[in-house]
Formats: C-alpha cells, structure tokens, sequence
C-alpha cells in the first residue's frame, strides 16, 4: 500500500504535530513512512508544508500531482499548494464557508474545546471520517496518545472525535 | 543487541548514531536545518553508556575547537553546525585536515539548498575540496545515522576529520530509524604529547601536508566508501545517472513513477571528495554519457572531468536552488529524450512569515523607525530579521556583521561632513554573544556614533529556545554560571548603557532620543541600548505576563497602521466594513499595538 499526503498551514497551527501522528499511526502498524517538514523562518507565522509518503519510497518529497490526500489547515494556501494533489485527490479543509473538498470548521470547534490548536486534529478526525487515509481511527487515536503531552491527551482524543463526527 | 524501530527525524537520526558510536563531546552552536542534531544528543544523555559532554557553544569556531582537543585525547568527538557556521568555523577547521585528529572526530555540517533558512545556499562538500575534507554525503536519515559508527572508524584509522553533511531534506524529514545500544569503547582521556604535530610550525608542515594527500588517496579507495552501482537492464547503453544525498533517493522515486526503475545504471555516490580515482576511470571507459545529480555545486562533476557528462556545468540541471523531483524530472526528460513533463505551475508565495503576536521586537522596531524614519538600520541574523516588514531592517549579512556595518556606514557618511542619518543597529542576545562581541569593542575604538539595540529575548528564539549565556544555564536546563551583558558592553568602552522593556513604549521612545542625542553630542560616541523582554514563545514568560482582551472600536478609521506598520498577525483587516479585526485565537494579549492607532480605537479589558 502507497499513500502521498500532504499537510498545509502556517506556522503555529500545530502542522507539524498532525504530520508525525499520522507518520507513528504508519510506523505503529510496521510500514515505511518518510516525512518532510518545514522548519526555521517560515515557521513564524508564515505558509508550512509537510510531505508524508506511506510505503515503499526513498524520498520524502512530494511531486506536482502526486499527492493522493491534502489536509490543509490554512485555506488561503490552496492557491499555493492545489498543484501538488493529483487528479481525484482528495482536500480536507479547515474553513467556515462551503466550497470544493470535504470541508469543516475546524477552527471553530477547537475554540469551542478551549484551545484553537486543536483544528489540526479535527481535520485529522474528518479526514478518518472521509476513509481517506490509509490509517484507522483505532490507529490515529493510538498514535494521539503515544506522542501527545499526557495531560492534553484527553483533549486531543476529544478533538479528534469531534472531527470524526463531521 | 536490542534492536527497535523509532520514527526519528534526520537530525534526531544523526544525534542517536552519535550516542549509539560512543561519542563523549557533543558541541553545537544552534542553526536551521543542523539544531534538533545537539538537540537529541541532550535528550538522549541518559542513554549513553560512557560520559558525555554536550555543549551549546558560543560559536560555531568554539564548537569546533573545543571537539577538536577532545579528540586529540583520543576520544570520540563531534562539532555540529549549519553551512554557514563552517565559515565561522574555517580558521579550525581548515588546518586541522593538515594536523589530523586522534579519538574519531565528526564534524556534521548541515547544508540548505533552496535555501530555506540561510543566507546562501553553498555546498560544504566543495568547502570541504578546498579544505581537503573527507565529506560524506547521505540520501535519508536513515543512512545517516547508518553511516556515523563507519565514519569515526574511518576518522581513526588516519587519523583525519571527517566531515557528514545532511540538507534540510534529511535533517528535517522523519523516517522509521533502527535504533541499537549504544558502545562501550573504554577509553581515558590519554593526550600524547607531540608538539611538532599538534603545535605544528611551516617547517613541519609540508611533511604533514604531504601525509594529508596520501592519506586522501588511500581514503578515496577505501572499498566501504565507494559509490555503489544498480547495475540497468541495457536499455541505455553505454549512458549512466551519478547522484549524491537526496538528490539520490529524488531520483529512485523518480524513475519508480516513470517505471524506469533498472533501465540504466545508476551510481550512488556516498563520499563525494576524494572521488574514488577508479570510479572515475570506471566511468570514462563504460560510459558516453553521464547525468550528474547533486546538491548544490558541481562537486562530483568537476571531479570527475567526463567529456559526456551533464550537469550544472553545460546548464542541463539548474545551476541554483534545490534539486526538487518537480525539477528531476525536467532534467530526466531531457536526458533520456522522455515526454516532457506537464507544465508545473508557476510557483505561488504562500503566507511570509511574521514575528508573533506580542512579539517584543515588534515593539522595539515600530519605536525605532518611529523615533528615526530617516535612519540607517543595519541588523543581523535571527527572528529579528523579520523587522524587515516594519521597515527596521535595511541590512542583514551574517552573524554579528551588524555592528561593523554600522560602523562602516558611519564612516563613510562622517567623512563627507554631511548630517548623519541616525544608525540603529539591532542585534540579538545569541548573536551579540556570538560574533557581536569584538565588532562592539571595534566600533568603540574607531570612535564610532551610533545606537546599538541589543535585542535581549532570553533565548536563541529562531531555533527553538537554546540557552544563551547570560542566563545561566546549559544545555540540558543544567545551571551555570551567568555572564551578564551589561558588564560585557561597559567593559568594551561604551559610556551609554540603558535597559528597556520595549512593551513600555513611552520610555523606549525616550531612551532612543536621548540616545540619539548622546551620539550627537561633543563626547559622544557608541550608545547601547538593551532591550529586554523574554520571548513570548516561552511558556514561562507567558506566564507572567498581564493578558487583556484587546478589542477594536467602533470608531476605527481603518487607517492600517496596526495591521500594516506594526503588522500584528493577530490583526487583519476587515474589508468590507474598513475597520481592523483582533484575531482573538492568534492574539496574546499584549497590548503593545494600543499606542499605534491614532484615534486610540485599541481598548483593552484586563482579562478576569
Ligand atoms: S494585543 Fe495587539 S499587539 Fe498584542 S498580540 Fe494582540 S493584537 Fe497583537
Ligand atoms: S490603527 Fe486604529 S484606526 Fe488604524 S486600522 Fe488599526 S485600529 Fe483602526
């Protein structure tokens, strides 16, 4: 099985930490996973990316039109990274408004659960929902609890579902 | 031996392999893509079988050198840096090829093509050519790590310095990692006194130099070390791809999609100088044609002279920027005659970054160019950089070239007798500590005029939060001694010395003016400000910080000050309505950006 996802928002949405659950969810059931991430300047506020090829690959980057799932945490980046989902991939986008992919206000959610951080998980919770990824819900909450600090796990756990309940 | 699988990023890769091989002095001066390296040295102490010293030192030269002594004890040793801290590292570094080294010595230089976070994209394998360097050069994290224990082994047997050098895409990429116990090596400190070699004189040194170039030749044939051969099914005759790093597993990616996977030969090179003199032969016999795939100078190339060979030099691959699969692919294409590859759109700029919300520098910039619209602004390599969205930062060059820029504005405008525009330098607490130190004493001795702001967050902030010697600890949150910055500046000369927590903008504004007019004034000369307020990316200093909800009036006029000179992310524009927004998720309640609006439209509620 080979899957290439991509994660795409600004510095401080917690995209980083969206990318290595569902790296640990691959590595947790024994399949080779490699990931790129953005680090340094951009990370202040500016657009990140994160690549993650599931199964058997060497590089960790994605190309144009490769991408078979896209979560994006930040809308206004779809212009910017749109070229790297390929044909009949899928978006699962954090927004208020309607519009293309499978969308949801995940923003809003997390606020409500007091911390606005979480939207990456609800994304990740619809993302399951969509049976869009190559991971279980069983396997995404498993690796929540495995990298999560333990006294946020509950919280992130709650976010997750509510995400996967749309 | 317990063996497990771990999801590591490269660097975290790197720094387990160091521990694994049993290195006992780590050193590090923090820089993007090479800080999580140390990093993971410090959070895996506990593991190490053997004593192990891990420093964050004040440069990357420091770094170096104090790795270099442990190993002339014969211990193992490792300085961690990123391309450009070689520079400041080169004086070492260049003449420890000719002196060698004991206890095998790592020297892990993390390149950035693109580049992402540096000031230039150059290639440490072609510093290490010049510097006569074995480099190795990686294509995964798990490769990396692989390659480490290797690497001191082959560091002892002659007795030289070797240098590993990852890019951004391995240091910052993750990877199911092996992961192993650690070595026990049993070794005591033994520094074998030799001053002929170690205090080496020009008598001793053509003798050493010429030890250096057989030794190279004898590396160069080490048969661990040559490029490895995936040999094609003959489809391309007498035509072979060379590729080195990331560039290698781009490529393997690559020709899977395209299912070219087998058809030509395909070499990897892990050790691109000293290029193996009988892969070189290999390569002029067998083949007509060669593509060279390698970041970001044309090392193996130049090397390897080949009449057939593309690469950066004929202008086949792009001479600049990373070696993307995107641009792999054009390149392939053209090589091996294949369908061009469907336009790729024009890249489109995603969001710039900014400093964060309730950011102190924020403060400090909006009061600098504030008080001196006119101003020369020289400033240096950090977070701070950012300033350059508020108009603060005219100049940024490398670490510490702040403070003699400034003072090289100052001559070239003193001496033409005209007005002065003021020149505010601004420099950060790691970098003033770094390379800031000696430029200061410079500008004082030259009789310089201008206003040095020492930006002072606490913290090596653009790198995640190492520790910064004034405030006491070390790596690993172990307490030491503090040097305080204000003795340092003092003791360097300056006269005007003044702290300001520039969230007190009223009284930062002042200071500025006052020493402005200082630098002005008979007996003037270089006036240092500190500007101290800890970076609010610490949880502690958060903490202690007064929080109000910061809302916006009705009587917004919607003039942009807020969102555009000042440039809050927590701030946006509503468009429709002409009024700004507080961004309550991104907001930290600061209140800095309340003096900004004209029509004192900013209100705050301190939050119950
Ligand atoms: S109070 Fe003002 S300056 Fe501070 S974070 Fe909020 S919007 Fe930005
Ligand atoms: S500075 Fe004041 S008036 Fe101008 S846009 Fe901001 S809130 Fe409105």
């Amino acid at each position: 099985m080979k899957q290439q996802i991509i994660v795409s928002g600004i510095g401080g949405q917690g995209v980083l930490f969206l990318t290595r659950v569902i790296a640990q969810a691959a590595v947790n059931r024994g399949t080779p996973v490699l990931t790129s991430e953005t680090h340094g300047m951009a990370q202040r506020g500016g657009t990140v990316l994160s690549t993650i090829k599931i199964g058997n690959f060497a590089s960790p980057l994605v190309r144009t039109g490769q991408a078979d799932i896209g979560l994006l945490l930040w809308e206004a980046n779809l212009p910017v990274h749109q070229s790297l989902l390929r044909e009949n991939g899928v978006w699962i986008i954090n927004s208020p408004v309607a519009g293309s992919g499978s969308r949801i206000d995940a923003a809003q959610i997390a606020r409500e659960l007091g911390n606005p951080v979480l939207s990456n998980l609800v994304l990740l919770g619809l993302a399951v929902q969509q049976q869009a990824l190559f991971c279980s819900a069983e396997e995404c909450a498993e690796a929540i609890k495995q990298l999560a600090p333990k006294k946020f796990i509950e919280q992130n756990l709650e976010a997750f579902q509510k995400g996967m309940n749309g | 031996m317990k063996k497990q699988n771990q999801l590591l990023m490269g660097n975290e890769a790197i720094g387990q392999g160091l521990i694994e091989a049993g290195c006992q002095v780590a050193t590090a001066y923090p820089g993007t893509p090479s800080t999580e390296i140390l990093q993971a040295v410090i959070d895996r102490q506990g593991q190490a079988v053997e004593p192990l010293h891990v420093e964050w030192s004040v440069n990357e030269k420091i770094a170096f050198e104090v790795a270099l002594a442990a190993s002339y004890t014969g211990k193992r040793s490792a300085a961690v840096m990123k391309q450009v801290g070689l520079n400041v590292a080169a004086d070492p570094f260049m003449r420890t090829a000719y002196i060698g080294v004991k206890g095998g010595m790592l020297t892990i230089v993390a390149d950035d093509p693109g580049p992402h976070s540096s000031q230039n994209e150059q290639d440490t394998r072609l510093f290490c050519l010049q510097g006569r360097v074995p480099v190795i050069d990686p294509c995964s994290p798990a490769e990396a790590k692989e390659l480490i224990q290797p690497a001191f082994e082959l560091s002892e047997k002659y007795e030289l310095n070797i240098v590993l050098r990852p890019t951004t895409r391995i240091c910052h990429s993750r990877q199911n990692v092996s992961v192993r116990e650690p070595i026990k090596l049993n070794r005591q400190a033994d520094f074998q006194r030799d001053p002929t070699r170690w205090a080496a004189t020009p008598a001793f040194l053509p003798a050493l130099h010429r030890a250096l170039n057989d030794n190279l030749e004898k590396v160069a044939l080490e048969p661990d070390w040559q490029p490895r051969l995936t040999v094609g099914n003959g489809d391309y005759p007498r035509t072979a791809l060379v590729a080195s790093g990331i560039a290698y597993s781009n490529l393997i990616d690559l020709l899977a999609e395209l299912q070219l996977t087998q058809a030509i030969d395909l070499y990897q090179v892990l050790m691109p100088y000293p290029l193996s003199p009988d892969f070189t032969r290999t390569l002029h016999k067998k083949y007509d044609r060669l593509l060279i795939l390698e970041e970001t100078y044309p090392v193996i190339e130049l090397q390897l002279a080949h009449p057939g060979s593309k690469g950066k030099q004929n202008g086949m691959v792009p001479r600049e920027g990373e070696l993307t699969p995107d641009v792999m692919h054009q390149v392939l294409a053209d090589f091996l005659d294949l369908a061009p590859p469907a336009e790729t759109p024009t890249e489109r700029r995603g969001q710039r970054p900014s400093l964060c919300p309730g950011c102190p520098h924020r403060a400090a910039f909006y009061s600098i160019k504030k008080c001196f619209p006119q101003g020369i602004f020289p400033s240096d390599i950090g977070c701070y950089t950012l300033g350059m969205n508020l108009g603060a930062v005219n100049t940024v060059h490398c670490m510490g070239a702040c403070i003699s820029q400034g003072a090289g504005f100052y001559q070239a405008y003193h001496q033409d007798e005209q007005d002065c525009p003021t020149i505010v330098v601004t420099i950060g607490d790691s970098t003033f500590f770094h390379a800031g130190i000696p430029a200061l004493i410079n500008a004082v001795i030259q009789q310089t005029r201008m206003i040095i702001v020492i930006l002072d967050n606490a913290t090596t902030a653009m790198t995640g939060g190492q520790p910064v010697p004034h405030m006491g600890i070390a790596a690993g949150n172990k307490k030491t001694k503090a040097v305080a910055i204000e003795p340092l500046v003092k003791a360097s000369g300056v006269v005007f010395i003044e702290t300001c927590d520039p969230y007190d903008s009223e009284r930062f504004d002042a200071l500025l003016k006052r020493a402005d007019s200082y630098i002005r004034s008979p007996e003037g000369g270089v006036a240092v400000l500190i500007s101290r307020h800890g970076c609010v990316m610490d949880p502690a200093v958060r903490k202690t910080q007064d929080s109000h909800l910061v809302t916006i009036l009705d009587s917004c006029i919607g003039c942009e000050k807020c969102t555009g000179a000042f440039e809050c992310p927590a701030l946006y524009m509503d468009r429709e309505n002409h009024v700004a927004v507080v961004d309550q998720d991104r907001c930290i309640g600061c209140g800095t950006c309340i003096p900004v609006c004209p029509v004192n439209a900013i209100v705050r509620e301190t939050k119950p």
